[in-house]
């Protein structure tokens, strides 16, 4: 860069020097957006409630928002994998539930099989993500339905074989990742950060982050480019099962025993999803990051937290929610058409 | 960098970069490809030109490794290679510049640049190496304009297209194919890939050049080799040819045996649609008449406005301001449907990105306007009847009319686009770029159709960036020039004339 | 030159093959063909094991308890064909048949204003879509999603986390009776004819101007929009249809099942997962509607074999997840 000023600058629009890191379009720009957001649920939420004669941000409610954040979240940085990739996993909600499932069973209560069962979590994990990435990216199809019949394939065992929690998670599991904190820091949460900065460090620096971004982007060019796009889905299917599985164990240590039905309870399929676009990823691949996608677990948790302060009905939360989503995908969508229009205006 | 292999001089004098010998290719036994001999020494821009079909896209494929050939031998420096993918292609230094551009919009510029083989440091990408050679690759072909971290969509499209050379550049290729690299290009786009073009060349790496545009191929190759129906006809150093004598290789007639013949004067003369004082973002003041019976010539650079002028009329970028009269009566043409129902309709240049549901079948993409804008339950049969009528009256060659229209060829399907809007029996047409993209043979099909159309009674509006075309076609020529009307010509107006008044180089009298 | 302009002698010119039309139908990508050999394929196992099955009165109470799920799928049909999704179908059909019981209390004077009220109110859910889908240009995916939320939430908070009141006799007759001893049949359920009335409908429309648009719209919307086609309005008929279909299928459930929180639960993934089943694909442009149909009625005969063979109640998921994959990667590999 600093070797090359030297030729005239035809159009100086962008000082070259100024421009040293990889500012991409991954995480940059929308994730602005949702963090703006954040900041304003938070701010008119901590009015609301100081009005009603609560506070917003007291210990009890931060730990529960950063625990509610932790089981979305780790959910939700593992799908923004497969949407940037341009497909999407709707079977995470039973890999979930099925992983509480494992690890709660395996450990039995005992210390001494907590290295087993996260193993064996792992495994399962990997072995769904593995035939999901086989189905969208091998065989061809759909991932929507693709992770929909495997959803239902889980579901099926899940129903056959339990009626209602079962195993025991081991006692030191529960003390520390089910309870323990740093402040009002779960441990748990800080997990869930490692998790979205690795996945954050991996699309930057990593072949397989550059080479996803492009399979989403346009997997046509991705693959003239040299980009094996198969093995790139798969990993990413796999990855993605694999923060389920973790997600899973974290619920069981929460819970204490695993939970057939705690995944599709909470909704994390589409809950999942609906986080990573809040994050400001395109539902159809290539743009997005983690980073998005940690602001808008943060604001599902933070809108959960302001009407549980409130005490308004539990359902009065769902359609909010269901508002926000809207609301904020149309504002996006506005935004890049709108982008999008002044391009094209200068183009000609 | 790129780096050139200096190769020692042996007896005889060096290999070619690129040496093809007796190529031939056959799809499900139809051979597409009979015996191909070329070269391309380093250095050279070599040009291969022909109509569709002539096999050139099949030829590069094999070299870029896209497909094995049947037979033949590929030499690269004089050694026999035989490539199974891009990719090893690439790693041998063969690149492909693709006609549709291999960018993602969202990415930066060196991202893009180094997609697929990001250096790697400590098993990590080397963002830092990535940048300092896009910026690297991008002094040395001479683009200074933008940096190696800016955003790819936000570029122009000329700009995009030397990314996607320095992108080959960055494999370190020493053979170029460029593929009608200048399809999407204004005119002083086109200018500045030539400036590239030869500087690649002064680095030593061979060009292998594919284009429609003779223009180009003079202004650019050393050595023109011509391939009709997968035969090459000849190779001819540059020098040594003219335009005319390439057209005669390429379709094996004279030039002039292209067009129908002209309306008889006096013919036109009702004023079928007017426009008066018509502007919006993209056009200004623009007043033009354009008669029943007449095939009035839209000429004018990329971007002058003659697209954006069609697309006003028909509604899709409607006339902000200035008067649009229809037969004489005053209209508002806000929405593409109400010009419709005006009775005029617009073929578009873009035909696979919007004029054509691909996976739709013949018979339904030839009633889409008529179910449209004029749905009816009752009448249904009768119009399904007609438009077969049209279908086969405009000579569609199909399989049935419910093979699905993306199995046809672009020459057919244009036909079916066309069937679609004469069924709606239109008083204004307006064809854009009408035949691009179609082989010579359903190219001179249509060229009758527009003209009979015009006999019929029909006002026919006309924008061709073909200057032969436009001249062979028109009965007046308009030019337009940045987003206003720069003159009118008549039918017997030479090229030089209608580029005169495209560039400004020559003023048009006001009108 | 002249090869092309000229016609071919074995006047392949715009003109369809002697058969191509039926045979093309059947046969090409988004054909029925591929279902009805699934469906054939059900039918027989389930004649091996429980030949009664084919009994009239069977069959046609079978048919009738598949209505509603078969109407749900057609109304799917056009949005997907159109190049969405719907995936607030099920809250809604759960939402209509809630407030009918809250609205109607047991009152069968309030059955007729009722019902009309579902309809308008399904209507305005499709239109809510449409109008969010196409304006505001949020993925139907979300936009579909969001309603989704909307209206599990708002149905429970309205009916504070239970449901109220009842339905009358006279609203739940649709779903639950049917005529007794017709002849040759034997007894004829109200929700068949509901179907069949749906159907001849749906499939009418899909033959129509409005309907072939809707097909073009998904297949190329900017093509279609440079032919006169108001897309956004053509894509919101489609919604208005899915809401509708809704309502139907929540009248006809209500009806055979009664009042609950779980009456559309999981429907809007049956409906897609049939839609996709009767060879219509994913992102519009291809497809059916009778073979979405016949989806539908293939899951429902999957489910019943599965009685029939004993399966538990539990692992029905697993098969269905089984089947459809099996169909669809099939399907996804002939395509090659």
């Amino acid at each position: 860069m600093t070797a090359a000023p030297s030729a005239p600058q035809r159009t100086p629009a962008v000082p070259r020097r100024e421009v040293r890191t990889l500012r991409t379009a991954v995480g940059a720009d929308p994730a602005r957006g949702v963090f703006v957001a954040l900041a304003l649920t938070l701010a008119i939420g901590w009015v609301v409630v100081a009005l009603d004669g609560g506070q917003l941000l007291n210990q009890s409610s931060v730990v529960s928002l950063l625990h509610v954040a932790t089981g979305l979240g780790l959910v939700a940085a593992g799908q923004t994998l497969v949407i940037l990739g341009g497909s999407l996993d709707l079977s995470v909600g039973y890999v979930v539930s099925l992983s509480t499932l494992i690890a709660a069973e395996t450990m039995n209560g005992s210390d001494s099989r907590i290295g087993p069962a996260i193993l064996l979590v792992m495994a399962v994990s990997v072995a769904v993500g593995l035939v999901n990435g086989f189905l969208v990216a091998t065989v061809g199809i759909n991932a929507f339905i693709a992770t929909l019949g495997v959803g239902l394939l889980l579901k099926g065992y899940l129903e056959n074989g339990y009626d209602g929690p079962a195993g025991s998670t081991a006692p030191t599991l529960v003390q520390t990742l089910g309870y323990q904190r740093v402040g009002p820091v779960p441990v748990a949460f800080l997990l869930f950060l490692a998790v979205a900065a690795a996945i954050w460090f991996a699309l930057r620096r990593t072949r397989y982050g550059h080479h996803l971004v492009a399979v989403g982007g346009d997997a046509q060019v991705a693959r003239l480019s040299g980009v094996r796009n198969d093995r790139v889905l798969i990993l990413s299917h796999v990855l993605c099962a694999l923060c389920a599985g973790l997600a899973g164990v974290y619920l069981a240590s929460r819970l204490g025993s695993g939970a057939p039905r705690v995944g599709v309870e909470s909704f994390y399929d589409l809950e999942s999803i609906a986080a990573v676009v809040l994050g400001g990823a395109a539902l159809a691949g290539g743009r997005g990051g983690v980073v998005g996608t940690v602001g808008g677990v943060l604001l599902l948790a933070s809108v959960d937290s302001v009407f549980n302060q409130l005490d308004v009905d539990a359902f009065f939360k769902q359609v909010v929610r269901g508002v926000i989503i809207i609301a904020a995908v149309a504002l996006y969508a506005r935004r890049r058409h709108r982008r999008h229009r002044e391009r094209n205006g200068a183009r000609s | 960098m790129v780096t050139i292999r200096s190769e020692t001089a042996e007896s005889g004098g060096d290999p070619p970069l690129l040496e093809l010998r007796g190529i031939t290719k056959a799809f499900l036994d139809v051979r597409v490809l009979h015996g191909i001999d070329l070269d391309l020494r380093r250095g050279e821009v070599h040009a291969v030109v022909g109509e569709n079909g002539a096999g050139k896209s099949t030829l590069m494929k094999i070299i870029s490794g896209v497909y094995p050939p049947d037979g033949g031998s590929v030499a690269l420096d004089g050694r026999p290679v035989s490539f199974r993918s891009p990719r090893q292609a690439q790693s041998a230094g063969v690149g492909i510049i693709h006609q549709e551009f291999n960018l993602l919009p969202e990415r930066t510029v060196a991202e893009n640049v180094f997609l697929g083989h990001e250096p790697l440091r400590r098993g990590l990408v080397d963002t830092r190496t990535m940048l300092r050679r896009t910026a690297e690759l991008l002094d040395a072909v001479g683009e200074t304009s933008f940096a190696p971290t800016a955003r790819v969509g936000g570029l122009g499209v000329a700009r995009q297209q030397v990314v996607e050379i320095v992108k080959a550049l960055a494999l370190d290729a020493r053979l170029l194919i460029m593929d009608e690299p200048t399809a999407a290009l204004a005119d002083h786009e086109v200018e500045l890939l030539y400036g590239l073009v030869r500087r690649l060349q002064e680095r030593g790496i061979g060009v292998l050049y594919v284009s429609h545009r003779l223009v180009e191929v003079f202004d650019l190759s050393s050595r023109i080799t011509v391939l009709k129906d997968g035969r090459r006809v000849t190779t001819v150093p540059t020098a040594r040819t003219s335009q005319d004598q390439l057209v005669r290789h390429m379709v094996g007639r004279e030039l002039a045996h292209y067009y129908p013949p002209r309306a008889e004067p006096g013919r036109a003369d009702e004023v079928r649609l007017s426009i008066r004082n018509g502007a919006n973002d993209r056009l200004r003041g623009v007043d033009l008449d354009l008669r029943a019976g007449e095939v009035l010539g839209i000429a004018g650079l990329q971007g002058s406005g003659r697209s954006a002028l069609a697309r006003a009329v028909f509604g899709v970028a409607p006339f902000t301001s200035g008067e649009v009269r229809l037969g004489g009566r005053p209209v508002r043409l806000r929405t593409v449907r109400s010009a419709v129902r005006a009775g005029i309709v617009y073929i578009t240049e873009d035909r696979k990105g919007e004029g054509i549901a691909a996976r739709q079948s013949v018979l339904d993409n030839a009633l889409l306007a008529g179910r449209a804008v004029f749905p009816r339950w009752a009448g249904r049969a009768a119009r399904t009847v007609r438009v077969r009528e049209l279908l086969a009256a405009v000579e569609v060659r199909a399989a049935g009319d419910q093979q699905e229209i993306r199995f046809l060829s672009g020459g057919n399907q244009q036909k079916v686009v066309l069937a679609r809007w004469l069924a709606l029996s239109p008083r204004v047409l307006l064809f854009d770029e009408p035949t691009r993209g179609i082989d010579v043979g359903a190219k001179s099909a249509i060229h009758d159709l527009v003209r009979r159309l015009a006999r019929d009674g029909a006002a026919v509006l006309m924008i061709s960036s073909e200057l032969p075309e436009l001249l062979g076609m028109s009965d007046r020529i308009v030019v337009m020039r940045d987003g206003a009307v720069a003159g009118e010509l008549p039918a017997q107006a030479t090229e030089e004339d209608v580029m005169g008044l495209a560039t400004g180089a020559v003023r048009g009298e006001p009108r | 030159m002249t090869a092309e302009v000229t016609r071919e002698p074995e006047g392949a010119a715009a003109r369809p093959v002697a058969g191509g039309v039926v045979r093309g139908r059947l046969v090409r990508p988004g054909g029925v063909l591929p279902i009805v050999v699934i469906l054939a394929l059900l039918l027989v196992l389930i004649a091996i094991q429980q030949p009664d099955f084919f009994q009239p009165a069977s069959l046609l109470s079978f048919l009738g308890r598949s209505a509603p799920i078969i109407i749900l799928a057609a109304g799917q049909y056009f949005v997907i064909v159109s190049g969405e999704f719907d995936l607030s179908v099920g809250s809604l059909v759960t939402a209509q048949v809630v407030v009918a019981a809250r609205l109607i209390d047991s009152d069968p004077g309030r059955t007729w204003p009722v019902v009309l009220l579902l309809f308008g109110f399904g209507l305005l859910v499709g239109v809510a879509n449409g109008l969010v889908t196409t304006t505001l240009r949020v993925p139907s995916f979300i936009t579909t999603l969001g309603m989704y939320l909307i209206l599990v939430g708002a149905v429970y908070l309205w009916s504070d986390g239970a449901p109220r009141g009842g339905l009358s006799d006279e609203f739940r007759r649709f779903g639950r009776l049917a005529f007794e001893d017709v002849p040759l049949l034997g007894r004829l359920p109200y929700a068949l004819l509901v179907l069949l009335a749906v159907a001849v409908l749906l499939l009418l429309f899909s033959r129509s101007d409005a309907g072939r648009t809707l097909v073009a719209v998904g297949d190329n919307p900017r093509t279609a929009e440079l032919t006169g086609v108001r897309v956004g309005r053509t894509k919101t008929v489609a919604f208005v249809i899915s809401g509708l279909a809704a309502t139907v299928a929540a009248i006809l459930l209500g009806g055979y099942s009664g009042v609950s929180f779980q009456a559309g639960l999981g429907l809007e993934f049956t409906a897609i997962t049939a839609v996709v089943l009767g060879g219509v694909a994913l992102g519009g442009g291809r497809g059916a509607l009778l073979g979405a149909m016949l989806g539908a009625l293939t899951l429902e005969t999957l489910f019943t074999l599965m009685n029939f063979y004993g399966v538990s109640g539990a692992l029905k998921s697993t098969v269905q997840g089984l089947i459809i994959l099996a169909a669809v990667s099939v399907g996804a590999l002939r395509r090659r």
